[in-house]
């Protein structure tokens, strides 16, 4: 099977892979967004904390 | 005894050590299974004798509608446990459940109906299992708008557990809308344990998918349970040593 065969998925190919490409986007995304929401959430709760301590 | 070690394994802090320690494992598992299950599925599963090619979405399709009613179960189950037990746990996974619940849905009848297309003739019907599945969507939106409407969590939370618990009526209508009605959408595959109606060539990949999707819900999962934890518990002592302690 060549990589032409391959991606041509016999004929089906753009179906295939936007299915495809869809879904990885999907849970790339779900990735991207979960972990830069904890690094949003680790940095504010650190400066909350630094402007606490300088209260003192 | 045993109260003991669920309250202490029930703990926000322990548990949040817990979610730091698992969850390399749970992404490592999702990459090698996801190579292993698209390799299967794309490549070394045979073509269907009906289908052609185009059955080989199947590999996302089935794994993301199984996940969709999975993860409703378990944020219904969760929210139960925390509306009825308080346990701070349950109300953070089951608020975590949701948007990737509903990212399953979506992808669900997204590649359905790329699936459909060219199968049926049509990208939509309003057919019984199509429907129920919709429905199933604006479930998890309602729910994640219901969450985000209250400004008091506790609130927030036994709200929307209320609402995941009566939604959970929709669960087993979707799972048999194609056996009660006659729909457009085939029947069951798979769960016909006594004679599955697949090849095992073609099953094989499927199951390595599928088990990659709960991976990999559960490392996203533990991922958006921390920082609910986080934002919970941000006047604990141990959230400041923490923080701290990163610095």
């Amino acid at each position: 099977m060549s990589l032409q065969d391959f991606l041509h998925m016999g004929g089906y190919g753009l179906y295939v892979w936007t299915s495809y490409g869809l879904c990885a986007i999907v849970l790339i995304l779900n990735v991207i967004q979960s972990l830069s929401r904890q690094r949003k959430i680790m940095r504010e709760l650190t400066n909350k904390l630094r402007q606490l301590e300088s209260k003192k | 005894m045993i109260f003991q070690r669920f309250y202490r394994f029930a703990s926000p802090q322990h548990f949040y050590h817990l979610a730091v320690l698992l969850t390399p494992w749970f992404a490592w598992a999702t990459i090698i299974l996801m190579i292993v299950g698209l390799y299967g599925g794309l490549v070394f599963a045979p073509a269907d004798y009906q289908q052609g090619e185009s059955f080989r979405i199947i590999y996302i399709h089935v794994p993301s509608a199984w996940m969709s009613l999975f993860v409703y179960v378990l944020m219904a189950v969760f929210g139960g446990i925390g509306l009825i037990w308080h346990v701070k746990i349950a109300d953070v996974l089951a608020k975590s459940c949701a948007p990737l619940g509903a990212s399953f849905t979506l992808l669900a009848l997204v590649t359905g109906s790329i699936w459909g297309k060219p199968m049926w003739g049509t990208w939509w019907v309003w057919d019984a299992r199509l429907t129920s599945e919709l429905i199933l969507l604006f479930l998890y939106l309602g729910y994640m708008a219901l969450q985000s409407a209250f400004d008091d969590r506790r609130v927030a939370a036994r709200a929307s557990a209320i609402l995941a618990l009566v939604g959970m009526v929709n669960i087993p209508i979707i799972h048999y809308s194609v056996e009660w009605w006659s729909t457009l959408h085939q029947g069951p595959t798979v769960s016909k344990f006594d004679a599955p109606s697949i090849h095992i060539n073609m099953l094989i990949p499927l199951l390595i998918m599928a088990l990659a999707f709960k991976t990999y819900f559960a490392s996203v999962l533990l991922i958006r349970a921390r920082s609910e934890i986080l934002e919970y518990e941000c006047n604990s002592n141990w959230v400041r040593e923490l923080l701290t302690k990163t610095d």
